[in-house]
């Protein structure tokens, strides 16, 4: 049974991370792009954190009566990266913003038509 | 950005400080419960961005001025490698926070406080100064909208 | 969470993507609690859902469009994407069973900080011991890199923050030239 839950958990994680490549990949629109990214850096904190899971276990905070813990090192590398996450959105955002200012658009065909006229 | 409607600015009045508090107390709890410096950081600035949403950015700009933003930013890292800083000079390898007290696990406990500190100023300060950022744009698009339907 | 991806991949309206993103976050925080990962989750939801989604709605409200279709048909995407998918899929297999106490990955440096953070650091959580002291420098370089996204922000929106009434025309900026 474990297994089956083992497994499931990996491929929901592989799914999420293939669709939000996807989204960056094959679609043009810039905003759209920036949620792609978002969901493929989530699917990897939750790649992360699966394995620092232990069954019975309890969050590592150290509390009378609890013996066994999870894995603290996970969340505090994942506590990083989610910031770092939002830094990098934010960041985009704000290319996207400059993008939409100068050139009027931010769908990738329309932005190629221009470059490749002008 | 809305302004009229009166359901939001009742409950944003109510809200805001609840928000803040529990900022406030998610980070000085960082220690003995889920918490610390980011989570804390980003929920006062949300806080302070729900006030700009419902009474608009020059409401919010005359709480928190930009120029304080401003400041706060690079602060909070200054804060930070203070604190290593520190360490380095009484004694200890840089980050050490054990020679900060008598008893060095007080000293790492001093360390964790400042740092958590540090962290909460320069999160929260970033935030905001982003939505500052792309508020002020937002405000400034809606001018040239209002003056164009005008004429 | 699948449901709500292949939402966002299906929807063209922008505004129903920022808000599928949106639940996406909650549901990944709900999913987080559930792994025991407390403070990741907490840090996640204020992120994710609270403070992306408020960016994403300001930068519609910028730039106002709706998706355009697709131009091409994203067969080369679709392969590549599944193709990875499917060598991901073959790589899990070899991953130990999931919630074990004897997995390799929790033998060696956690032990070391579940018994002995509280004693060295006076501090029952482990993840903020291990966040500030333990692994203060990655801390260090993590504040530092939000510093540089907030400056770098600040300097690709700079006109924002300048009230330039006296300026007829928003798009004319000096500052085109000089970036």
């Amino acid at each position: 049974m474990t297994t089956i839950l083992a497994d499931l958990n990996y491929w929901v994680t592989v799914f999420l991370l293939v669709g939000g490549l996807y989204i960056v990949v094959a679609h043009g629109n810039m905003i759209k792009k920036l949620v792609g990214l978002s969901i493929f850096q989530t699917s990897v904190y939750l790649l992360f954190l699966s394995p620092g899971k232990i069954l019975g276990g309890t969050p590592p905070i150290i509390a009378e009566g609890f013996d066994v813990y999870s894995n603290p090192l996970p969340h505090v590398l994942i506590l990083t990266a989610i910031v770092v996450g939002v830094a990098t959105i934010a960041l985009g955002l704000a290319l996207v913003v400059r993008i939409h200012r100068s050139y009027g658009t931010i769908e990738e065909d329309e932005l190629h038509d221009l470059e490749s006229d002008a | 950005m809305m302004r009229d409607t009166i359901i939001l600015r009742v409950v944003a009045k109510l809200l805001l400080p609840a928000i803040l508090i529990f900022a406030f107390y998610v980070q000085f709890h960082g220690d003995y419960g889920p918490g610390g410096g980011f989570q804390a950081g980003v929920a006062a600035a949300g806080a302070i961005i729900l006030y700009g949403m419902i009474f608009g950015i020059p409401a919010a700009q005359h709480v928190i001025p930009t120029t304080v933003v401003q400041v706060m930013v690079p602060l909070g890292v200054l804060i930070f490698a203070g604190t290593g800083v520190l360490g380095l000079m009484l004694g200890e390898n840089y980050l050490n926070y054990s020679p900060l007290r008598a008893d060095p696990g007080d000293g790492q406990h001093l360390g964790i406080l400042i740092v958590e500190a540090g962290v909460f100023i320069t999160v929260a300060s970033t935030m905001l100064a982003i939505f500052y950022g792309f508020g002020g744009l937002a405000d400034e698009a809606d001018a040239a909208a209002a003056e164009e339907g005008e004429e | 969470m699948v449901i709500t991806v292949v939402g966002i991949i299906r929807a063209h309206n922008l505004f129903a993507v920022v808000m599928l993103g949106s639940v996406y976050s909650f549901l990944m925080a709900t999913v987080m609690v559930i792994l025991d990962a407390v403070d990741v989750s907490m840090t996640e939801a204020a992120v994710g859902a609270g403070m992306s989604t408020v960016l994403l709605l300001a930068v519609l409200h910028l730039t106002k469009t709706r998706e355009a279709p697709l131009r091409h048909k994203p067969y080369i995407p679709l392969f590549v994407c599944l193709l990875t998918g499917g060598a991901l899929v073959y790589g899990t297999l070899d991953l130990p069973p999931f919630g074990e106490a004897n997995a390799p990955q929790n033998q060696h440096v956690a032990p070391y900080y579940i018994e002995n953070a509280e004693h060295e650091t006076h501090s029952p959580n482990i993840v903020t011991a291990v966040l500030a002291s333990y692994r203060g420098y990655d801390t260090l370089g993590e504040v530092t890199v939000i510093f540089t996204a907030g400056i770098g922000v600040l300097i690709l929106l700079a006109s924002g923050l300048r009230r330039r009434r006296e300026n007829a025309d928003p798009l004319q900026d000096p500052k085109d030239d000089a970036i």
